[in-house]
């Protein structure tokens, strides 16, 4: 386990690594996301449907 | 209308005889309409010629350039070319309804589709392969290259035939279907288009292009007996079975 | 058993199922993740060829598994949708496509950021890269296929045809891009080949491997829940569940 002060360095390949590494963690990050809010929306909007359905009856 | 009627009258015979009859009666259905429409007959060539134009245009004149490229050009060129016939295959069945007909009859699903993609290739891979033959001069692809061009024409186009109904198949009766079949046909025709043009550039060089052949064989014979299965099973569920 | 899995083929239950999978998947991978990250980084040592660059694998190579991975999901759950017509295995297959494709993307980008320093260039028609990006377009093809078809269930099933032919065609697709190769290329070894493997480099890369997986599991159920449901919005059950959320 070498862990000098130049770790973020990454033995001068860091762009490489760094990039490499975030941009699994956005990919990861967005297919996570992505879903969650839209799940959110279409819960949201069926639950306005069903508010409307039930005031129509009253 | 006039289609439909010659269809249905052909159908209605047809429903009584054999295998091979059913098979037959659809297949020179098929060409008899195809060779209607002239304008889809010659489309493609046109654009394979032009196609082929363009590439001593963008590279230059130069023989040896050409030449060394030549193979890859014309298979380029056939596939895209190819690609743009596959709208053709069920299209005008589809609109029209008669496609429906076919499908829903109980008779020998995996034979109408059969006879209907060896109609495509007859309408659409034979023109190539002779257009090909004719193009190859303009690349200086030399003779005895020529030879070997032939035959992965032979065992290709009508894998581009088998593999391109099933793309047709999926997207019938679908916005903007001509591009989405290239793309749904391309990524899967990639093995065809590398033995085929490895074929040809050991032709070149006067090395054995048994090997190729075998590979485009093998694959053929592969899409002979898978697509069909495919192309049928796509038509069901397109057309709501 | 096969009682069990039918209800579970069910929306209603693959929905309670879902609720009650998820939050494990999702701290298990998450768990693992920051293993496998301070494993990636801290724990294994550099690559006497490569040095630290090397530390790209363990991003690289899970997602290289996982594209394959995925594709063989998503046309088996398509396969499966065709023969039992269960919508919740057509849920997953077109759910699958766009984490299968999110994957192909990360290997092949990660890949040529691996081999910028190691090449000297960002892309090389290297065997591997070259069958990850025709299955890249497969995806690419799968989803095109999927946004053109407006009934989702007919769809779903195109998509299933479609993957299928997919599945025969990858061997085929895989070799000849890598005869291809060794015909073009001649012995130049690819130096994205996993060096030959120390087991303190290989601890991590497994783990990283198993979080992928769990990741893709989690996020795979999520998607297809949210299909579901707004396939089911009719039904009674989401009725139901709706009132609830209501009534809170």
């Amino acid at each position: 386990m070498e862990q000098s002060g130049n770790f973020f360095q990454m033995g001068g390949y860091a762009f490489y690594v760094w990039s490499s590494y975030g941009l699994t963690l956005i990919v990861l990050l967005i297919n996570y996301l992505s879903p969650k809010f839209s799940e959110k929306k279409l819960i949201a909007e069926l639950v306005k449907r069903s508010k409307l359905k039930k005031t129509d009856i009253k | 209308m006039a289609r439909y009627r010659y269809f249905k009258d052909s159908f209605v015979k047809a429903m009584s005889v054999t295998p091979l009859k059913l098979f037959s009666t659809i297949l020179f259905r098929d060409i008899f309409l195809g060779m209607r429409s002239q304008s889809e007959l010659v489309n493609p060539l046109v654009f394979f010629i032009m196609v082929i134009t363009m590439f001593p245009l963008a590279i230059g004149p130069e023989q040896a350039a050409l030449m060394q490229i030549s193979a890859a050009i014309v298979w380029v060129a056939a596939v895209l070319a190819s690609s743009l016939t596959i709208d053709g295959i069920f299209r005008s069945d589809y609109e029209d309804g008669s496609l429906e007909q076919m499908i829903l009859s109980p008779h020998f699903g995996y034979l109408l589709v059969g006879a209907k993609i060896l109609a495509h290739w007859i309408l659409s891979g034979v023109p190539l392969v002779i257009m090909v033959l004719l193009a190859g001069p303009l690349l200086y692809l030399p003779e005895h290259a020529l030879k070997t061009l032939f035959f992965t024409l032979i065992l290709g186009t009508p894998i581009l035939s088998l593999i391109g109904a099933i793309a047709g198949a999926l997207t019938m009766g679908v916005r903007s279907s001509g591009m989405l079949q290239a793309l749904l046909i391309l990524p899967l025709i990639m093995p065809l288009l590398i033995f085929s043009v490895s074929a040809v550039n050991n032709a070149m060089k006067g090395l054995s292009v048994d090997g190729e052949l075998y590979f485009l064989g093998a694959i053929l014979v592969l899409a002979l007996t898978l697509a069909p299965i495919a192309v049928y099973s796509a038509l069901k569920i397109r057309l709501g079975e | 058993m096969w009682k069990w899995i039918t209800k579970f083929a069910s929306p209603m239950h693959f929905y309670l199922l879902v609720n009650r999978l998820t939050p494990w998947l999702g701290w298990g991978a998450a768990i693992l993740f920051v293993a496998g990250v301070y494993g990636a980084l801290f724990y294994a040592p550099a690559d006497y060829q490569q040095g630290e660059s090397f530390r790209i694998i363990y991003v690289h190579v899970p997602s290289a598994w996982m594209s394959m991975f995925i594709y063989m999901v998503m046309a088996a759950a398509g396969g499966a949708g065709l023969i039992w017509k269960t919508k919740v295995s057509d849920a997953i297959a077109r759910s699958s496509a766009p984490l299968g494709a999110s994957f192909t993307f990360l290997a092949l980008a990660t890949g040529s950021l691996w081999g910028k320093p190691m090449w000297g260039t960002w892309w090389v028609w290297d065997a591997r890269l070259t069958s990850e990006l025709i299955l890249l377009f497969l995806y690419l093809g799968y989803i095109a296929l999927q946004s053109a078809i407006d009934d989702k269930r007919t769809a779903a099933r195109a998509g299933a045809i479609l993957a299928l032919v997919g599945v025969v065609n990858i061997p085929i697709i895989h070799y000849s891009v890598e005869w291809w190769n060794t015909l073009h290329q001649g012995p130049t070894i690819t130096k994205l080949d996993t060096p030959s493997i120390h087991i303190d480099m290989l601890i991590p890369l497994l783990i990283m491997a198993l979080a992928f997986n769990l990741y893709y599991a989690a996020m795979v159920l999520i998607r297809a829940r949210h299909e579901i449901i707004e396939q089911e919005k009719n039904s009674k059950w989401v009725q139901d569940l709706i009132i609830d959320k209501v009534a809170v």
